[in-house]
This record gives structure tokens, sequence and C-alpha cells, in this order.
């Protein structure tokens, strides 16, 4: 898909709500942060934006956000630059890190300080604190607030405006597991108004259950997008068999060419796990050769080890099942 | 930017830093006001040769009164460098920013919304002086000139002193954005260095330098009221009234723009 580049007269309603990152590039000094970064966020969906630590997803955000100026390349919202936008956070809701807080202000108060440049009416402060349910918490400095605490402040902050798009970097840190389904389903939520919603995160794990989309990216460039289900196609099973036989059991496997991944077994007894073939496949050959097989189960790939896989340095070994309960 | 003014004096008056630094401030002109009210009354018996004494004088009354603008200005200018500190010490930055990324703005809102903060400064910190300056003078059997026409309007300038230099510390904060450093460095200066500045400039090449003395920013605030113990004791002499608020006012704006160009202007990450 190709979206033109719109300036800020020609906005027009198809890019209403669309991220749109075009060749985004950023180095600081010597060290590229970000490289040739180009990829879309549409609206009424969650799109997970996950790399590793340091994979360059905040100062993607930052370039988006305006606080970080592009080496080379473009980021836009609605077609237009962040400082481009008339009033920025009733368009875009940014969440950044837990920590930007003043610890002497208390939770309204910290809301008021930003509610008029926003063009928030003050009665919208009290309104976003009891959608993150902090409303018990509104006259309590921030000092005293726990991380999960800030988080829930950080979301209302970005609720203020009431933006059509909301960016969230790494939202679900200090949450407990309550906090994170209940995360879940304001994300959700967001989403089915029509709102673009964007999740960063550093483990697919945290965002697996409430994400649509997933671009991914490891070393400042982009590595995989594409709707989650098409990540989880990526997923290849895996078939860990056990035998006594142990010069029986290599035999079979390199007779019929299966990949070995992992090694186990104790004494008197071998396992391996093997990849690109079923359990139907190694059962019946066993079967054929006169095996004596003491385990044969399929395991599936997580999304999780996908997700390794594509953000690994290149070289390194594929996704494997290591072991474990399945 | 009006909006962007709302948001900006919301910070400054949100947190306790403004109440307990104006706390600070009004303790400290009350035992200054007091010990100098008394030594006034004392018939100049502190002044050395060279100098003119502490003499009981409507110009010594203006400088008991205007005492905040002499050695109370520190306060109103850490009220507002810590509005633009604390903004990178508590990266406060990034959502300010993201409420307000048109940078010129940012810088203007902050220098205005100081203006308030100072002007309350200002009232207080002069009311302490002349409530407890005129209070031992009247205690003591001696007249507190506060019918003198001369002596109120140096007053009203103390007020406008104390608002602009809230807004000098605004600058320095944009210039300095470091916490530690601009408290160490405006505490340096205008305790220490620049005291000495004026003094040693009134005294070196036979006084040829007395001129620049003026120009430095405490001079500067001190000349908008008109009198001061610093130039009564003879470290040079002062700008007319007008002349110091347009170098106060000045320093505030370059030092405002120097942090536009530098600060401002760098990545927030």
């Amino acid at each position: 898909m190709t979206t033109a580049p719109t300036g800020p007269p020609g906005t027009t309603p198809a890019d209403e709500g669309v991220v749109q990152v075009q060749g985004l590039t950023k180095h600081f000094g010597a060290v590229a942060a970000v490289q040739d970064l180009s990829f879309t966020v549409r609206p009424g969906r969650v799109t997970g934006f996950l790399g590793p630590n340091g994979a360059g997803k905040t100062t993607t955000l930052r370039m988006l956000l305006g606080l970080v100026r592009p080496t080379s390349g473009t980021a836009t919202v609605s077609g237009r630059a962040y400082g481009d936008l008339a009033r920025p956070m009733s368009t875009v809701g940014a969440a950044l890190e837990a920590a930007s807080f003043h610890p002497g202000r208390s939770a309204l108060d910290h809301l008021r300080t930003y509610a008029p440049s926003i063009g928030a009416p003050d009665s919208r402060c009290a309104e976003v604190l009891a959608l993150v349910g902090l409303e018990g918490a509104a006259r309590r400095r921030v000092g005293g607030f726990s991380l999960g605490m800030r988080q829930r402040l950080a979301l209302a902050t970005t609720l203020l405006g009431d933006p059509k798009v909301l960016l969230l970097d790494e939202p679900a840190n200090g949450l407990d597991p309550e906090g994170i389904v209940w995360l879940r389903g304001l994300l959700r939520h967001l989403a089915s108004q029509g709102r673009t919603v964007l999740v960063s995160s550093h483990m697919l794990s945290e965002v697996q259950q409430t994400v649509d989309d997933v671009i991914i990216i490891a070393r400042g460039r982009l590595v995989h997008a594409s709707p989650i289900a098409e990540l989880a196609s990526l997923a290849v099973p895996t078939v860990t068999v056990a035998s006594p036989d142990e010069a029986g059991l290599d035999a079979l496997v390199a007779a019929n060419g299966w990949e070995r991944t992992a090694e186990a077994g104790a004494p008197g007894t071998s396992v391996v796990t093997l990849r690109g073939t079923s359990a139907a496949a190694v059962g019946s050959a066993a079967f054929a050769a006169g095996l004596e097989l003491h385990e044969l189960a399929s395991r599936s790939v997580g999304l999780e080890d996908v997700f390794l896989h594509l953000v690994q340095e290149p070289g390194t070994p594929g996704p494997t099942t290591t072991g474990g309960a399945p | 930017m009006i909006a962007a003014l709302r948001s900006e004096y919301r910070k400054i008056v949100t947190t306790r830093t403004w109440w307990v630094l104006l706390l600070a401030m009004l303790a400290y002109m009350s035992f200054l006001a007091a010990t100098f009210a008394f030594a006034m009354t004392q018939g100049g018996a502190m002044g050395g040769p060279g100098t003119q004494g502490l003499g009981h004088s409507p110009t010594s009354a203006i400088s008991v009164y205007t005492i905040a603008v002499a050695f109370g200005y520190v306060f109103p200018v850490i009220v507002g460098a810590l509005s633009v500190t604390g903004e990178f010490r508590h990266q406060t930055i990034t959502p300010t920013l993201l409420a307000e990324p048109r940078r010129t703005t940012l810088v203007g809102a902050k220098l205005l919304a100081a203006v308030p903060v100072g002007v309350l400064y200002g009232v207080l910190g002069t009311a302490a002086g002349v409530g407890v300056g005129a209070g031992v003078l009247a205690l003591t059997d001696h007249a507190t000139y506060l019918d003198d026409p001369e002596v109120l309007v140096a007053v009203g300038r103390s007020v406008l002193a104390l608002a602009v230099w809230a807004v000098v510390g605004v600058g320095l904060g944009l210039a300095m954005p470091n916490q530690v450093a601009v408290i160490v460095v405006v505490l340096a200066f205008t305790q220490f260095v620049e005291p000495i500045l004026r003094f040693a400039l009134a005294f070196v090449a036979d006084g040829a330098l007395a001129g620049v003395g003026a120009y430095l920013p405490g001079a500067a605030g001190e000349a908008i009221t008109g009198s001061s113990f610093y130039s009564q004791m003879g470290a040079g002499e002062l700008l007319a009234w007008w002349q110091g608020l347009l170098v106060l006012v000045g320093y505030a704006l370059v030092f405002a723009a120097l942090g536009r160009v530098t600060t401002l202007r760098r990545d927030i990450t």
C-alpha cells in the first residue's frame, strides 16, 4: 500500500488516525539507532511494536512525537508531523515512560497542569482518573505511587485529550497480573471505538493476547510486520521421541533426514527432538524399523520462540522447543 | 499561548517549592530588615572611612524597605529556575513537549508564567522588609518616612524588580537545565561573585571600571529601586531605574534565547 506523504493542508480522511513511518533513520553519533524503518499502523486495531531492549522502539516513538529529530525519513500521524498538529494531544495520546511525573504533585494536579495545553476542560481530569481506576488516589502525591499506579496515571494523561491515536511505550511494565488483564480490556475497548492503538513491548507474550497486528524490529530495522495470525504460521512444530535403543534411534533419524534440534536422555534412554516432521511420520517409521519407543510427542513452537528467532542476531540457530513442558 | 501559559503557571503552583522558598525568603528578609533598621537608628556607627554610613534618612529607609532587592532576589530567581530544571530533573519535559511541541511558545509561556509568582514574591518579600523595618523604626521612636512619596515609589519598584528576577531565573534555568548546577551557580554568583566584583570594579584602576559594575545583574536590579546597601557602602553608582529594568529584562531574554538554541534544540531522549 502506498500512501502519498501529505502536508498540513492536504490531509485526507483516509489518513485519519493512520500512523505512517517512512524510511525513518536516526544516528546518535556513530550509533545507528533506527535504520530505514517503514511501517503503517491502522485505526481500529491494536498493534504490537515489538523488539528486544535497544532495538530502537523508544527512539522511533520519540521521532513520531517530534521529541527526537530524525536523521532522515518521515514519521506522521493522520498525515502530519506531530509538531504540525493543531492540538497534538487531542490527536495523539502518548505515554513514553512511567517516570515522567513530578513526585510532589498529586495525580489530579499532574493532569490539571497538562489540561490547558491539551485543550481539555478541568472536569476531564477526574473523568480519566476514574477511567484508569485511580479516582481514590486523586489527591495523593505521585511520589508515593507504585509503578503500576504510575502506569495508570500515564495512561490517564494520554486519554486527557480524547485522542484518535494512542502510542504507549511498555504500558504493561510494573502492572500486576490483574492490571495486565485490565489493560488488555481497555486497549481492546479503545481500538473497538475506532482508535489506533500502538503498544510497544520487548516481550511478545506480554501483548500476544491483545494485539491484532505486530511490527517487529531488531537492531533498528524492521524484521517482520503482519497480522499476528501470520506470525503464528511461522511456527514450526517439533516432535520429541524417546527410545532405549540409542543406536537404532540415531540410525532412524539419519535414514529419514530429520533435523535434530535437541538431545536429552538418561542412561539407557535416548531422547531427541526433531524438526520438520510429524509424530505420525516418526511413529510409522519406527514401527516399520521395529524400533522400541518410550515416548512420542508433538510439540508446537510458541510464538515467543518465533519472535526470538526473528530478532536474534543473524546466524544463530532457529526456534526450538527447549525441553520443558509443551 | 494562553493555554500554554495556564499550564506553566499551574506547574509552578502545584508543588511545594514555591511556598517553602517564599517562607524562607520572608523569614530571611524580616531578619535582615530588623537588623539594618536597628543599625540605621545607631546614627551611622557602622560606617567606616570612605562610606556614607547608614544614617537615619529617607535614602537609608529605602535601603531597609527594599532589602529584598539587595539580598532576597535569589529566592524568586531559584523559583523561576526550578520551573525549568524540575522538568529535566523529573523528565516531565517529555509530556510538556508533547502537550506543547512549539518550543519557542513553551519558552515564552515559562517566562510569562513566572511573572505572577515573581509579583507574589515581590509583594510579600517587600512587605516583610517594610513591615519589620518600619516596625523597628517606629518602636525606637524614629521616623518611618512611609509618607514620603520617594520612599513609596521605591517600595513599589521593589515589587517590580523582584518580579523580573523570577523571569531571569527562568532564563537561567533554560540556559542551564541541570538543577544542582544552576542552584550552585546562582548562589555563588549572587552571594559571592557579584558583590566582590562590584566592590573590586569600583576600586580598581582608579574607578575607571566603576560604570561596568552597574551593568551586573544584581546592580541592575537594585537600580530599579534606586538605592541599595551596596551602593550606599560605596560599591559604585547605579543606573537610572528604567535602565536597570531594561538591563535586567535583557539578562532574562538573553539567557532564555540561549536556552532556546541549546537546551531546547537538542533531542529529548
